[in-house]
């Protein structure tokens, strides 16, 4: 089975998860080895989803873990008789 | 030196239900960030998203004896956070600007940014403000429906039924959404990180 550029982009996430059947990631395997741009829209899809699930991305505020468990005691505080 | 405590986290939730409340702040210490980042998806607002969190993990404890261990605890503790932050926005109507969940799945699939050559992006780019601006944004940006779905399944890395569950999709949506989710952030991030690491290079050099 020959597929398009098109066909490859459906299959890119599933194929970074390694969740595609055997067929289709073959058929998608032997497109990605001959074409330029598909193979540059998966190295890039890869790229930015390391880059975007870095933890420095969405840093905790600064005092954050204080307040939250300033938070709590005060809660443990209303609780006690 | 600080305690560090042997006790499994099913033995810990256990002991806060028993009356050992001080543990609650050690069971929770690993699952803050995780629960900020989804308030704040929801939120996009640092002050609000902090008041969400603090909320929820308080909703938390009160009914932690309720946790029944079928599903993981960050699980339970990550749709306790959905519910704070919608319940806080439809307080705020801000539910009228977007739709909170449902967006058809059926409409056009997202084309991704072509690009001939991609180099590799190195993770340190990540170290400076702009790009960590940059990427917030366009995450944010991201209609609601596949931010929460990227940010569970590749920022947390829950697994696909994990996410289904604590969003009550089902597993195919998650596989959709999280597709689409990822195609539009190649498609803001890739040209746009493309540059970044270009001017970054320029600004380097000891005459410009």
């Amino acid at each position: 089975m020959v597929i398009n550029c098109k066909h490859v982009w459906n299959y890119i996430s599933e194929y970074l998860d390694g969740t595609l059947p055997d067929e289709t990631r073959d058929t998608v395997q032997k497109h990605l080895d001959h074409c330029e741009i598909c193979s540059a829209i998966l190295d890039s899809t890869r790229n930015v989803i390391i880059l975007v699930a870095d933890d420095r991305i969405f840093e905790l505020p600064v005092g954050f873990s204080e307040r939250l468990h300033a938070r709590i005691d005060l809660e443990f505080m209303r609780m006690a008789p | 030196m600080p305690q560090v405590s042997t006790r499994t986290e099913s033995e810990m939730i256990a002991a806060v239900i028993a009356g050992e409340i001080h543990l609650y702040h050690e069971l929770i210490r690993p699952y803050e960030r995780s629960v900020y980042v989804m308030a704040l998806s929801y939120m996009k607002n640092e002050a609000d998203a902090e008041d969400v969190v603090q909320e929820a993990f308080i909703r938390a404890f009160r009914k932690l004896s309720s946790f029944r261990g079928e599903s993981k605890f960050s699980t339970w503790l990550i749709s306790i956070t959905i519910n704070e932050a919608r319940t806080r926005l439809r307080r705020q109507a801000l539910v009228r600007m977007e739709p909170l969940d449902q967006l058809p799945d059926q409409d056009k699939s997202v084309s991704p940014a072509l690009l001939r050559d991609w180099r590799e992006i190195p993770s340190e780019a990540v170290e400076r403000q702009e790009v960590r601006n940059l990427i917030q944004r366009v995450v944010e940006q991201l209609p609601n429906i596949y931010r929460q779905v990227f940010l569970l399944r590749d920022v947390e890395e829950l697994t696909t039924s994990e996410t289904a569950e604590t969003l009550n999709i089902s597993i195919p949506s998650v596989k959709v959404r999280l597709h689409r989710a990822r195609m539009m952030l190649q498609k803001q991030l890739a040209p746009q990180l493309r540059t970044v690491n270009q001017t970054s290079k320029r600004r380097w050099l000891p005459w410009s």
